[in-house]
């Protein structure tokens, strides 16, 4: 681990060690087609990533529909193989493990899913659903491992006499928390959560969101939190990537990236938030997207955003814009910065 | 908001305080008896079972004595069915014939279920072996029945003989036959059933989890795809009574002396005109069979259900 840390130094010394590495991460879908089922070519939902989350804190990440934010949560997990790149955990490269060595693993990290209902299997019940990481790695046994589900649902705010109950007879916000209970069962440092609160209600959000945070700072747990609500990662997040097309484009803490954003997407984007104060609200100016998002299997030449991009000049329809940083701690993909 | 974590106050009436473990079968089993539809189709089923299992002791007529003097009588006490053109007691044979079709049906309908839900959860879980499974499961379907299964059994009916015994090699060769093929529509739609339920979020919560592949299908897809399975089930059982009577009708099946239904049926077509009994009550056995079967199919497929089951 500390070979890692001696190659890859990190520009903010004060910061703590990343927990997660990426680079380069590729993570392309092949499309066949015709009788032969040739493959003809690729969804590139995710066309290199490099960024780190260190432990501890909330890497929130924005994005419109289809810009490949689950799919680098999955491929974060390995729930997915990774096309390239390497994912280091802990120094660790898990992006080409697989069998035992991967399942060792998979406890570290764990995910919440966006859709509550989907994510729980519905002919199980709440206790063996809980219970299944803890059955599946062996680590408690008959009654300590009740004991555990009936503590798991306790720290997510449920009454523990729910075991028996199918999910089917929950609410949506409750069905999360045994989702979030399932994904702190086997004590991981690591979660992503995958738009956990975008199915749920408003009032309910913030229950979820408050919740998530409750547990980061008694167990100490490093988040990605993928979102398309700004204000909600805004409330949660320690720094925000912003990614566009399968790629990232900006990378900062959130109170720079509210303040001062440098990519023509995130300036897009953050126009597009209401503000609290009105006299600001009333002035604020909506920088208006033309057209629509490109098609993943066929991304433009050169910059991926400048189909769309106002600020756009020659050099972005040819030369693709590099990943790098612009200020410490502050990422950027873009010609004009 | 600022808290939480609101805890239900405990014994509130949204909150029970049973904590005794609800078992499955329980669950199911109080569902079932909530389903009007599968509670008589099992009371009718079972009377059938019943009746095949302990009839012969209590109607104690030999199905194959034969009474030239008492040939195709309607109704009466002492031959409750009649009797066939033989003088044979139509009631016995019913009976003897119904304990060949149940097992026949029932053993056939397993192994076909067996083979269909095996090909149709590899073929749909595992991507790579779609294609080769499909292919196969067409090649079955394409395959002409008739000849094929003269040609099964005339190779292998007097090795099964000599080395069984001629009913139970025949009884084995006639349930083989009709579940290797009768098992391509059940792989068909439990693959399809697996192709949607594995895209599913809770399956990949699993895999996130480090559950097992094996265990991924057996507690997360199977359970979800029991529905369809359950439905090939019941029909099965009536697809495999009414091949074998076809099977006996050729002649490729049990015995001409050894009543099954489907034979006393075709036995009896060429006498419907003078004795239509003779194909009445072997007839109602079948549908009635086949009925009460699919009924309790209906109700255990809804109690299976923790969705309907909550209602
Ligand atoms: N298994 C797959 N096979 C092929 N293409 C896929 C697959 N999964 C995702 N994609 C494609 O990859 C792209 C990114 O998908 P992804 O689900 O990561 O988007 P997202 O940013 O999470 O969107 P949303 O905000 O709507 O959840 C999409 O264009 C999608 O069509
Ligand atoms: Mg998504």
């Amino acid at each position: 681990m500390s070979v890692e840390l001696a190659e890859h130094p990190i520009n903010q010394p004060a910061s703590p060690a990343p927990l997660v590495r990426v680079e380069d991460l590729l993570m392309h879908f092949p499309v066949y087609k015709g009788i032969l089922r040739r493959q003809i070519g690729a969804v590139k939902a995710v066309d290199g990533l490099t960024f780190d989350i260190r432990k501890g804190e909330t890497l929130g990440l924005v994005g419109e529909s289809g810009c490949g934010k689950s799919t680098t949560g999955r491929a974060l997990l390995r729930l997915y193989r990774a096309t390239g790149g390497r994912i280091l955990f802990e120094g660790k490269d898990i992006a080409a493990l697989d069998g035992e060595p991967l399942r060792r693993m998979r406890p570290r990290m764990q995910m919440i899913f966006q859709d509550p209902q989907a994510s729980l299997n519905p002919r199980m019940t709440v206790g063996s659903i809980i219970a299944e990481p803890l059955i599946e790695h062996g680590v408690y046994k008959g009654e300590a491992r009740k004991a555990k589900v009936r503590e798991l649902l306790d720290a997510v705010g449920l009454n523990p006499d729910y075991v028996n109950r199918y999910p089917h007879e929950f609410s949506g916000g409750q069905r999360q928390r045994i989702g979030i209970a399932r994904a702190l069962a086997l004590d991981p440092d690591f979660i992503v959560c995958d738009e956990p609160i975008a199915a749920l209600d408003v009032s309910i959000q913030a229950q979820v969101v408050n919740l998530l945070k409750d547990l980061q700072k008694k167990l100490g747990l490093t988040y990605l939190f993928i979102s398309h609500d700004l204000s909600m990662v805004k409330h949660i997040a320690d720094r925000v990537a912003v990614m566009y097309l399968g790629k990232m484009v900006e990378l900062a803490d959130v109170a720079t990236l509210f303040a001062v954003p440098k990519h023509p997407y995130t300036k897009a984007l953050l126009s597009a938030v209401p503000v609290p104060d009105p006299q600001v609200e009333a002035t604020r100016k909506r920088i208006i997207l033309k057209g629509d998002i490109p098609d993943p299997a066929n991304p433009p030449v050169g910059c991926k955003f400048c189909t769309r991009c106002p600020e756009a000049i020659e050099r972005c329809f040819v030369e693709e814009p590099v990943w790098r940083e612009v200020d410490p701690g502050r990422h950027v993909a873009c010609h004009r910065v | 908001m600022s808290d939480a974590v609101i805890k239900p106050p405990h014994g509130s009436p949204s909150a029970p305080l049973v904590t005794k473990q609800r078992t499955l079968a329980a669950d199911v089993w109080r569902q079932f008896r909530q389903h009007r539809g599968g509670v008589v189709g099992a009371i009718v089923f079972l009377t059938i079972v019943f009746l095949v299992i302990f009839g012969p002791y209590l109607h104690g007529i030999n199905p194959a004595a034969l009474d030239v003097r008492s040939r195709n009588l309607g109704i009466s006490f002492a031959h409750p069915m009649g009797t066939d053109n033989l003088g044979r007691d139509m009631f016995a044979q019913v009976l003897a014939g119904g304990r060949t079709s149940l097992s026949v049906g029932i053993t056939a309908m397993m192994l076909s279920l067996l083979l269909g839900t095996t090909i149709g959860v590899v073929a749909g879980y595992f991507k790579r072996l779609d294609g080769p499974l499909m292919r196969l499961t067409d090649l079955f379907l394409a395959l002409p029945l008739l000849p094929l299964l003269l040609v099964i059994i005339m190779l292998f009916r007097d090795v099964l003989r000599a080395r069984f015994g001629p009913e139970t090699g025949i009884f084995l060769l006639i349930v083989f036959v009709i579940g290797i093929t009768s098992w391509m529509q059940t792989a068909r739609i439990v693959r399809g059933a697996v192709l949607s339920v594995k895209e599913q979020e809770f399956v990949l919560a699993a895999k996130s989890i480090g559950t097992r592949e094996r265990r991924i299908v057996t507690r997360h897809i199977l359970p979800n795809v029991l529905s369809p399975i359950m439905v090939s089930a019941t029909l099965g059982i009536a697809t495999a009574i009414i091949t074998e009577s076809a099977l006996s009708f050729l002649g490729l099946g049990f015995p001409s002396d050894f009543p099954t239904w489907g034979r006393l049926l075709y036995d009896g077509v060429n006498f419907m005109t003078i004795n239509p009994s003779r194909v009445i009550w072997p007839g109602l056995a079948i549908s009635l069979t086949v009925l009460s079967i699919n009924y309790v199919g209906d109700g255990l497929r809804d109690a299976l259900d923790p969705r309907i089951r909550g209602r």
